[in-house]
């Protein structure tokens, strides 16, 4: 370390912005006076080095933002979650198919799906997003096209089946064959990028707790995705905000959908194991 | 190339009368701590310019990070670094030109980026674009308004 002629009080002042965690409250999230969620807990063994604790992002967020999760007649994402249920009724394509068709019940046949995505897919021999997933439904199921990486039809149809696993607890496999995808991704996520040679580590690990402008920085976990933002009044997906966290940086983004980011989702998601499903999450 | 980076660079920093004694980033003259002795515009700084470099968003954006007690009616203050309050009695100005071109070589691996430099990045895009960069990339800040920034910091004096 090149700490020279440092005097005490400098060494203190920077100390303290690393003392972070402190810094998300303590409040209780239950959905509907029913769902309790598990928005902290202690860290997976494989992030023993790294946290003791993880949290939510919902912990970083103002109490007014707070309270719409609470009920979903105040969560904005809700709206999206409904019309995502007529397209699940509808049918589509050439072979005259709706979701229902083949799934029925959403309540019943995805309760529990969101928790183990992004996962292995025996078949196709590659890690498999629940939107990758989606659009094999839709082409080799249905007949139809496929719909945009990360558009709008595709993030209210992710929430629409994230809700099914709403309070159950994250839990994505980065054992056995995902294994070498799930170390892909970590590498990115320590990876520093872009003229402000920044990582994802750089905010959400090190600094998570400080504010950054007027942004308090939150652990940047993706159990709340998709996600409302207040900000741009829609939903956004978790491979829509790393690419605007990527941006931020003064870099060149990847792509939604790209094995960079399914790579990189699979690791946060497993950053998050043990943390509630919130989908669909109210964000500044 | 040594000499379009040195072009770019005279004309980023328009508004200097002239580039005489201008340091292109790829040439600044690092000690072993980390300190960078000498102007790298030739000119000496603008306190007031450099507080204002230090609030604005597009430039420095050095709140985003930094909390500064004189420069309170800016809003948002950040937190990711220390409270700059005083940072003069603490570093003396080639330590602070220094911190500001490349603070990594004085903290090693700290988070601030480096103001002063144009190469050595993964991934280096087109501003906050998200686009790849159309040419070299400028630095973000000219050799004059890091001069202005170290003045400003000078003023930082608690004793
Ligand atoms: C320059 C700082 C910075 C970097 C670098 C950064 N982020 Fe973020 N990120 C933010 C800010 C600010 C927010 C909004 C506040 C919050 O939730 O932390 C955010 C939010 C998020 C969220 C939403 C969390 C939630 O609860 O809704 C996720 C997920 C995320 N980031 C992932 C990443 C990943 C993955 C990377 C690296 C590819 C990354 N971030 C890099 C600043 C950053
Ligand atoms: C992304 C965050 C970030 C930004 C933006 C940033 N800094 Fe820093 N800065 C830091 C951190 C963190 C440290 C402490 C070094 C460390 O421990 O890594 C620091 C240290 C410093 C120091 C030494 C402080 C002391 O108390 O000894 C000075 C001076 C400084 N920064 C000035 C600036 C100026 C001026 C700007 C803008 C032109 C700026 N910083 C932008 C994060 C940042």
């Amino acid at each position: 370390m090149k700490f020279k002629a440092m005097t005490a009080i400098a060494a203190l002042v920077i100390s303290a912005p690393f003392m972070a965690s402190a810094d998300a409250d303590d409040d209780e999230l239950v959905v509907n006076g029913e769902i309790t969620m598990v928005t902290k807990t202690a860290a997976p063994a494989h992030l023993a080095d790294d946290v003791d604790e993880i949290i939510s992002g919902w912990h970083f967020r103002s109490d007014e933002t707070q309270i719409m999760q609470a009920d979903d007649f105040d969560n904005p994402g809700m709206i999206f979650v409904e019309q995502a249920m007529d397209d699940w009724n509808t049918v589509m394509g050439t072979k005259d198919k709706s979701c229902a068709s083949c799934h029925g019940d959403v309540e019943e046949s995805m309760a529990g799906v969101r928790t183990v995505y992004p996962k292995w897919n025996d078949a196709k021999e590659t890690v498999y997003t629940m939107e990758m997933q989606i659009n094999d439904c839709l082409t080799d199921g249905m007949g139809a096209e496929p719909w945009k990486k990360s558009g709008a039809k595709m993030a209210r149809m992710e929430a629409l089946i994230s809700v099914q696993s709403r309070g159950m607890p994250m839990n994505v496999a980065i054992d056995g064959p995902a294994e070498a995808t799930w170390e892909a991704g970590k590498e990115l996520y320590y990876t520093r990028t872009g003229q402000l040679d920044l990582s994802c580590a750089s905010c959400h690990e090190e600094n998570y707790g400080n504010r950054i402008r007027s942004d308090h920085l939150s652990q940047g976990q993706t159990n709340g995705f998709p996600v409302y933002r207040l900000k741009n009044a829609k939903l956004t997906t978790a491979h829509g905000r790393f690419k605007g966290c990527v941006r931020d940086t003064r870099a060149e983004t990847y792509k939604p959908g790209s094995d960079e980011f399914i790579a990189l989702e699979l690791y946060v998601a497993s950053r998050g194991n043990g943390l509630s499903v919130e989908a669909p999450s109210v964000r500044n | 190339m040594k000499l379009t980076t040195l072009t770019l660079v005279a004309t980023f920093a328009a508004g200097a009368a002239f580039a005489g004694g201008m340091v292109a980033p790829a040439d600044v003259a690092f000690t072993e701590d980390g300190a960078v002795e000498a102007s790298l515009s030739g000119a000496a700084g603008d306190a007031a310019n450099g507080a204002k470099i230090m609030t604005t968003k597009s430039l420095g954006n050095c709140i985003a990070c930094h909390e500064v007690t004189a420069l309170s009616e800016a809003p948002f203050h950040g937190e990711v670094g220390p409270m700059l309050d005083g940072v003069a009695d603490r570093w003396n100005e080639a330590e602070l030109r220094g911190i500001l071109s490349d603070a990594k070589r004085t903290y090693d691996g700290t988070v601030m980026p480096a103001y002063y430099k144009v190469d050595g990045f993964t991934r280096p895009g087109k501003a906050y674009t998200g686009k790849a960069p159309d040419g070299p990339l400028d630095p973000l800040l000219s050799a004059q308004q890091i001069e202005d920034v170290v003045a400003f910091l000078m003023t930082l004096k608690d004793e």
